[in-house]
Parts: C-alpha cells; structure tokens; sequence
C-alpha cells in the first residue's frame, strides 16, 4: 500500500482560516486530492477534517500552498492504532456517543453554571468519544472533584463537587484538550441585568449623599451667605465643612478617586482622572484656605466645597441615568433572548414529560402545543399547524408546517399540535447563532466610530494639558482674585470635558441599529457592512431565488396540431426523469403534479446547452432550444412566433419534436415573488441603480426585468462569471460609488465576497447566516430595502451624536477655561459643568435610543393604510 | 512666586505628556503555559500590557469586578474580536495565531486600554 496514501482520511491542524472563501479555497485546493464533499473545514477549532482517503503529504502541500500552515494532527495509522486499543474506534465513538445521547437518566438534572457546587465546561478539540473518558479522567483527577461527566453530543463536560474552575480547565488542558467555562445567554442576561441594577441602586444612594451635602451648602451661598473664609468661627465652621465634604467625597465617589490613581499607575488616564483631579483641587484648595487663610490674598479666600459635593452627586446621577438607558439599547438581544423556551416536552418511552432545555439531545422525540414555543430546531414527524416566526426571521405571515417540514427553535406554534425530531440543539440552533451574530454585530464598529476612538485614546491627557494652560493664563493675565480664577477654570475645564459622550456615540447606535434591523429579519456581520449598506450606488440582484421565487414551474404547454398536451408532458417528464436541470426538474414535478406514470427513456442522450433526445415507448423525442432542432433538422418555424411571445412574458420555451416531427413548446418560468416589484421600486426611490444579473438569455431576462422595474439587465452570465462581472462594476464605477450584490449565499459567495456590501438572501432559517456581510432572514427583497434604510437611520444617528460630543467638548472646554469673561464678566461655575457633562453622555444614549422607533418606510405605508381603513 | 507658579504649571505639561504619551512599558504579561489573567477593575485592565508568542494562539481570561457598564465590553482593533464580560466570572477570548505587531484592546468608550504584542 502507498505510504502516504491514507484511506480513513486524516484530520489536518491549520492556521489562519478565518473566513467562508478560506473554507472555499482549501476544499478548492483538495478537489484533485481527496472526493470533497467529504471534507470539512472547522474555522473555530482550525481543523481540516477528510473523511475518504486522501494523499496525507500532498494534502498538506496543497493547503501550505495556500498560505496556511498545516500540520497533520491524526492519520490513518493514530486511527488504526485506536481501533485495535478500542475496538473499531469509529463504532466505538458511535456507540459511546449514543451511549452518551440516549441516557437522559444521566443528565437528568444538568448541571449550570449558577447552580452550587456543580461546573459546567465547554470543551474543544474532542474528536470521538474515545477522548471522553480521557476527558473524564482528567477530570476526576483534579482535587475536590466528585464526579465528572462529559456529553460528547454537545461537547460540555459536567462537574461536580468542590473544585477550582481554573484547576478544571488546566486538567482538561493538559490533557490535550480545551476548555471555557460554560456560560448560558439568557443566565448571563439575568446576571447582567441583576448587577447592572444594583449598580444603579448604588450610584443613587451616592448621588443622595453626595448632594445632601451638596445643595445646602450650594443655596447658603447662592442666598447670600459668606463663602469666604475668615478667621475665628468660620474657620472652624469651614474646616469642620470641609472634613464632612472629603467623608462623603469618600464615600460617594471613592471610586473615581482609585480609578484614578490605578490608572494613573498603569500610566493611563480615564473620566475618572478627569473628576478626581477636578474636585480634588477645589476640595485641596479649599481646606488650604481653610486652614491657612493668611497665606491666600483676602479677595482669594473663597471656598469650593459645595462644588466637589455637587460634582460627585451630579456626575452620579448622570452615570445612573446611563445604565438605565443603556439597558434599553440591548432590548433586541433580550427580545432574541426571550424567544428561547426554558422547557420542552419530551416523548421517551410514550411518556410525554417537561425537562430543562438543556436536556434535550439531537434525535429526541418532541411535542409543541397550540400557543407554545418551538423548543429547538427540529423536523416535523407527525401533525400540521402554523407557525409564526415573524420573530426570527420578520416575515409576517405564518408558515404552514407539516410532516418533513423544519422548524426551528423560538418560533411560535400556532395552531395544531404537532411532533418534531430534534436536528439541531443547543448552541447549533438558527435562534442561538442569530443571537451570537447580533452580539458580535452590536459591538462592531464602523469606520465612521474610528476618528472619535482615536480622540477618545489621546481625549484626558490633552484636557490635563488644557487645563494647566487655562490655569496660567488666568494666573498671568486674569484680574484678582488671580489665584481663585486659576483654580475655578482649571476645575471647570477638567469637569466638564466628558470623554464618555465621545466614546459612547458610535456603539450605542450601533447597538440600537444592529438590533432593530435584525427585529426586521435582517442580520449584519460587521461594522463596515452596517455603515456601507446606506452607502451603496449600484444593487445587482441576481435573478434565480432573488427576484423569482427560484423553483421553474411549467407554465404552458402549446402543442402541434391538436396533438395531446397531457401525452406530451408525460414524454417530455419520461425524458427528463433523472435530470438534475432545473427546466427539466420543473417538466417532472409537473407531471407528477398531475399523476402521470413515466416510462423509463432508452438511447438518452443529452448535449449540453442544446437539449436531449431518448426514446420512450418506442417514440423518439427530442427536447431542447431552438437551436437543438435545428441540428436535428427539425423546422421549429411553425411555434416560432407563440415561442418568442413566451419569451416576452419571461418564460423559457422548450421544443419539442417525437418521430422526427415538431410536436409543441413547453414553456418553463420561474415566477416572480409578489413583492419583488414593490421592494425594487423603494430601492429606486431611494437612489439606487438596481441590476439584475441573470443566465438567462436576453429576451426572457429583458422580459422580468421590465416586470419588475429594474434600470438595467446583465443576461447570459455564466455563474462563474458572475464575481468578474461585480468586479468590472466596482472598477467601472466612480470614485467611492460602491457596489452591493444580492444573492443567496451559495451559489453566489464569490460575486457576493467580491461586492463592497454582500447580502444573502434566504427563505426562513435555512439561510446560512455567515454567507455574506448582510443576511436577509425573510424571502422577500423589501428586507433589503429595510436594511439600506436602517443603515442610513443608523448612520445619520451616530454622526449626530459624534456632532453633539464634538461640539459639546469644542465649545464647553473653552467656555469653562473662561473665554467669555472679557465678554460677560462670568466664568462658568464648576458645579454647571458637572451638571452639562453628567448630561451629555445621557444625551447621547437617549439620542441613540430613538433609533428605536425607527420604521421602515413599507412599515410606515402600511401603518398609514391601516389607520386610513380604521 | 510668579516665575514658581508659571515653572509649576510647565512642569506639570511635561509631566502629562512624559507619563501618558511617551513612557512605554519595560514588562508586559507573558503565558506560563494557560491563558492570561486579566482583572477588570477600577477603571484598569491588570495588567494592561500583554506579550504572546507570533503564530501561536493564547487564551486571555477576563475576570470583570466593574459593574460599570464601560467595563462591560472588551474589543481588540483589527482583531475583530469583541466580546461581553460577565460581571464575577471569567470569560475566556482565544486569540488565535496572529503576525507580529501591536494589537490595542480596549472598553467600547476607550477608557479601559490595554494592548496585546504579538512577538
């Protein structure tokens, strides 16, 4: 046997795949190889798995060639070996694997995160279930361990007893494998939510102290009382003042103070620096007049207590106020979130019961009820009912489901009880990847966010900076008191100088954008899509499943000389019978709609782009274009005419000739979805050039295009032309006009990769959601239209708010540095600094959260018409 | 006094500009065989300055003590990586294997900066 040929396959550890086109590109590299459906590429755990035999050398050439270092991880022989340890390793896995699945008594009461004393992991790089109980053994080694139990279906592992989460991943590590520890969405949403509301009890307790102190002290001076420090009583008065003012700075804002000396000591300087330093100085300076008035000028013996009181209570309030409007900004993801049944109902043994989620295993019989949630992605085995999953994927109108049909977790069961095998569960589910995305998505950042970063990065030191230069221009050439002013302006400058508006602006519509277009079914990747999508000049749609419903269906068949349509159908189907043509697929359906038996065709023959001939019961019949008869001396002129009227109305005809005879036309057409038009007619009236990039010949493309409005059509494209023919747009198109591509994901991942803005295009969850930059979840291209619009939404709100926290920080720092005193004779008080600064990080949350109410223009349409018919 | 106050306030430019700008780090955290432990706290990533080995992949653990919702997301730049961390428990991010260079890490409003080396 070749050495270096192994027939188990191998499994392949690479490096640096991080994309769809990488999978694509090394599976391309294995075709002479190795059979590649039988490959697999594993981006996560940077794996190339090949399950046929495969030259193992060359293999890894072909991939290193690429770029991607590859190292074999397991050969033939690791294999082998196994199988004489183990038995047969792969029916060893199996069944160890269904040993696992199937024993639910086992994990009867799983184990989560939050429960006491019992550690859920993820795991990685278990291959089979021999590595399992290597796992396992790992496990139970660390100390303080009771017991250790891995599900290999979902690759968690299960530990109970009192043992250090750490000392558990470092066993699992040790032992060859990986390990996080587990962590549950919605748990972690609950957890979050819990702190996130304790923090705000928190900052109000301090906001109240803060400003008990802070308003009468504020009024008495305000009223009229004396501020300055004299000797005598009032020393003693304000010494006393002073000392209560650092308690509740302490108290109240002790964590402005080390944060701001921790960062001081890593060498970096946040919002806290900025407050710290503020009412420090005026708190230090205060308590120095205090004590030592004599050693300030008399007109300088003012007192500023009431302001670092102030400023901690108002900056308090402020950051309250962020977390409450920050927690609606993720209200999408909760939404998602909420769409997750905590139980399912499980048929074991004819026994219907409830369990946890988590308990349900890949194959598990289930039961949804009228009213309830699909549990997980599954099958339907037996019942029919309707199915909302407006939810998931936007489209309004309930699917009907019946058995064979999928459904998938979080939609809503409307109607009939139905009972579904279990595909897909866990973190494999449609709902549980959307959410993963929309997370990701929601903390991208555009290009737009990237100059404010770059302010924020360097935005505390310049502000220490400003404020030491306003400090001495007052000190050289600010009237008396001199001393009193410097300090009044430096600590104006530094409280109202607010980096938090800055660094806030583009996430927080970000977060708000992300989640509402994927309330309308539609999911975005990245930062760059989001801002690029309302930036696009040209859409190409391609035609086949993106303007057409992409299923060809028979449209009409005209047939010579009162021959038999229905005969003609049936020979026509015979012929076609085991062809994978989508024209040919559509004449079998056909005829299996209308019950005709099919006879199995003798002499087929097939050329390609012309048509095909067999005979069938003895007849000849030839199927194909135009050109197909020609070439078997066929006159086709007599159906040329009610041929090219088919064309017009967008339909393919078919000739058809038996015996040497013309017999008829069977004309094929995809149809048109019923919103195409409509969706297509927004998109223009919003400014875009709209393609549609078909392989259709010209006068069948020309004839949908004018169905459906779009300003121009590119037929009779090879698919593998297609990525050439966007990239001849891009490099046609003027300066920054950008190209977008729509398609659905498979077919077209090379013209969509090759488009600035990529946007797959699926019916329901089946859509692979990682295809493209944009994801339409629903059929329908209004989703496109709603994900251009929600893009610019998304954008013209970020660019407000980087406007507000430009021009608030622009104007505030030199209005508080005292550039209006030669003018109004005033510099701004400390105390209406911090109340302007704890206001503008508020503002700007509350800005992005108008986001919410955004409404796609075909929302607001049919809002408006049911007001009107109300 | 005048000349004092005036050398003070320079002083104090040069100072800012020495101890947040040009002052770089001489030790940064490397790998002892797990992942890194990052503590989330009080405004600071500690430690904020991270060495891993270039072509080799590495785990950051992230142990979040700040309720503050500016503590709540960690992204690093040109790593397409940003992630939520809970607050009390670790939250592992696995870099994989990256070229050499610089990589900044950072809260969504910038305040908590850190950065990954790549050697």
């Amino acid at each position: 046997m070749n050495q270096t040929l192994s027939e188990q396959g191998a499994l392949i550890a690479i490096q640096g795949a991080g994309c769809q086109s990488c999978v694509k590109k090394i599976k391309h590299a294995l075709t002479p190889l190795t059979d590649t459906d039988k490959v697999s590429v594993d981006l996560q755990q940077q794996t190339v798995a090949i399950d046929a035999a495969v030259d193992i050398p060359a293999a890894l050439e072909a991939i290193r060639q690429l770029g991607y270092p590859a190292e074999l991880k397991e050969n033939q022989q690791d294999k082998e070996n196994k199988r004489n340890n183990d038995g047969a390793a792969d029916d060893h896995c199996e069944l160890n694997t269904e040993k696992l699945e199937s024993s639910p008594e086992q994990n009867a009461s799983p184990p989560s995160t939050g429960q006491a004393g019992v550690i859920q992991l993820n795991i990685t790089g278990a291959k089979c279930a021999a590595c399992v109980s290597k796992i396992e053994q790992a496990l139970q080694n660390v100390p303080g361990v009771a017991s250790a139990s891995m599900n290999f279906a979902d690759r968690t592992a299960a530990v109970e007893g009192d043992a250090d989460t750490d000392a558990l991943i470092q066993a699992v590590e040790q032992a060859g494998y990986g390990a996080t520890p587990a962590t549950d969405d919605a748990a972690d949403q609950e957890a979050k939510e819990k702190a996130e509301q304790a923090y705000y009890k928190r900052l109000l307790q301090n906001m109240w102290l803060a400003l008990v102190l802070g308003v009468p002290l504020m009024a008495w001076g305000l009223l009229g009382g004396e501020m300055m420090v004299q000797t005598g009583l009032s020393q003693f008065a304000w010494l006393a003042v002073g000392l209560i003012t650092l308690g509740v700075m302490a108290k109240s804002g002790g964590h402005f103070y080390t944060g701001a000396w921790k960062a001081f000591k890593n060498h970096s300087a946040n919002m806290d620096t900025l407050i710290a330093t503020g009412t420090g100085a005026a708190w230090l300076y205060s308590m120095a007049v205090a004590a030592l008035p004599q050693a300030v000028p008399e007109m300088a013996r003012h007192v500023y207590f009431e302001a670092s009181a102030m400023i901690i209570g108002l900056i308090n309030l402020g950051l309250a106020l962020e977390v409450r409007a920050r927690g609606k900004t993720s209200q999408a993801i909760k939404r998602l979130l909420d769409l997750q049944p905590k139980t399912a109902r499980v048929i074991r043994d004819g026994d219907e019961k409830d369990i946890p989620i988590e308990n349900v295993r890949k194959g598990d019989l289930l039961r949804v009820r009228p009213g309830e949630k699909i549990a997980v992605d599954g099958e339907v085995r037996d019942g029919k009912s309707l199915v909302d999953e407006s939810m998931l994927t936007g489209e309004p109108i309930p699917v009907e489901k019946k058995q064979g049909d999928k459904v998938s977790a979080g939609a809503l069961n409307k109607t009939g009880s139905m009972t579904y095998v279990a595909v897909k569960v866990g973190k494999d589910t449609a709902l549980a990847q959307i959410i993963a995305m929309v997370k990701k998505a929601q903390n991208a950042k555009p290009p737009l966010g990237r100059l404010a970063d770059k302010i924020s990065a360097v935005f505390v030191p310049v502000v220490l900076i400003i404020a030491v230069i306003a400090a001495l221009a007052w000190y050289n050439f600010g009237p008396d008191p001199r001393i009193a002013h410097m300090l009044v302006a430096a600590t104006t400058v530094l409280i109202i100088a607010c980096p938090c508006a800055l660094g806030l602006a583009t996430p927080m519509s970000v977060m708000v954008g992300v989640g509402k277009a994927a309330e309308a079914g539609v999911l975005i990747r990245n930062g760059g899509a989001l801002q690029q999508a309302g930036e696009l000049a040209t859409l190409v749609l391609d035609k086949t499943g993106t303007i057409t419903e992409g299923k060809p269906s028979v449209l009409e068949i005209q047939a010579v000389d009162g021959r038999d349509q229905t005969e003609l159908l049936r020979l026509a189907a015979s012929l076609e019978k085991a062809s994978e043509h989508p024209l040919g697929m559509a004449i079998v359906e056909s005829a299996r709609e209308q019950s005709l038996t099919l006879s199995d065709p003798v002499d087929f023959h097939s050329e390609s782009g012309q048509g095909v001939t067999g005979v069938i019961d003895g007849v000849t019949v030839l199927l194909g274009n135009r050109r197909w008869m020609e070439t078997n001396h066929i006159d086709a002129s007599p159906l040329k005419e009610a041929a090219d009227k088919l064309a017009e109305q967008a339909a393919t005809p078919l000739f058809m000739a038996t015996d040497g005879a013309l017999a008829g036309v069977i004309a094929v057409a995809d149809k048109i979805k019923s919103d195409s038009r409509d969706a297509i007619a927004r998109l223009r009236e919003r400014g875009l050039r709209v393609i549609m990039l078909t392989g259709d010949v010209k006068r069948s493309a020309e004839a949908i295009a004018k169905q459906v409005g779009v300003d121009e059509v590119i037929a009779e494209v090879l698919p593998e032309d297609k990525a050439r023919v966007i990239r001849d747009l891009r490099q046609k198109a003027a300066q920054g006009e950008l190209v977008g591509m729509v398609g659905d994901g498979v077919n077209d991942a090379p013209a969509l990769a090759e488009a600035d803005v990529g946007f797959a295009i699926g019916t329901g969850t089946d859509v692979a959601i990682e295809s493209a930059d944009i994801t339409l979840m629903r059929g329908s291209l209004h989703g496109l239209a709603d994900a251009i619009e929600v893009s610019r939404a998304t954008v013209r709100n970020i660019k407000q708010n980087l406007f507000g926290a430009f021009i608030y920080n622009a104007l505030g720092i030199p209005v508080a540095a005292g550039l209006l005193y030669p003018l109004l004779g005033v510099l701004m008080s400390p105390v209406l600094a911090g109340a302007a600064m704890s206001m503008s990080s508020v503002t700007v949350v509350s800005n992005a959260n108008r986001l919410r109410l955004f409404k796609s223009s075909a929302a607001n349409a049919q809002h408006q018409q049911e007001e009107k018919a109300a | 006094m005048s000349i004092l106050v005036n050398l003070l306030g320079l002083g104090a430019i040069a100072f800012v500009i020495y101890w947040f700008w040009l002052w770089r780090p001489q030790s940064a955290a490397r790998s002892a065989g797990g992942a890194i432990e990052i503590t989330v706290a009080d405004g600071v990533y500690s430690p904020n300055h991270i060495e891993i080995p270039a072509g080799e992949n590495a785990t950051l653990r992230f142990l979040r003590k700040d309720p503050s919702p500016c503590a709540a997301m960690v992204i690093f730049d040109g790593l397409n990586i940003s992630e939520e961390l809970p607050v009390g428990h670790a939250k592992d991010i696995r870099i994989q294997a990256q070229e050499k260079g610089v990589y900044k890490f950072n809260c969504q409003m910038n305040m908590y900066q850190g950065s990954l080396k790549v050697v």
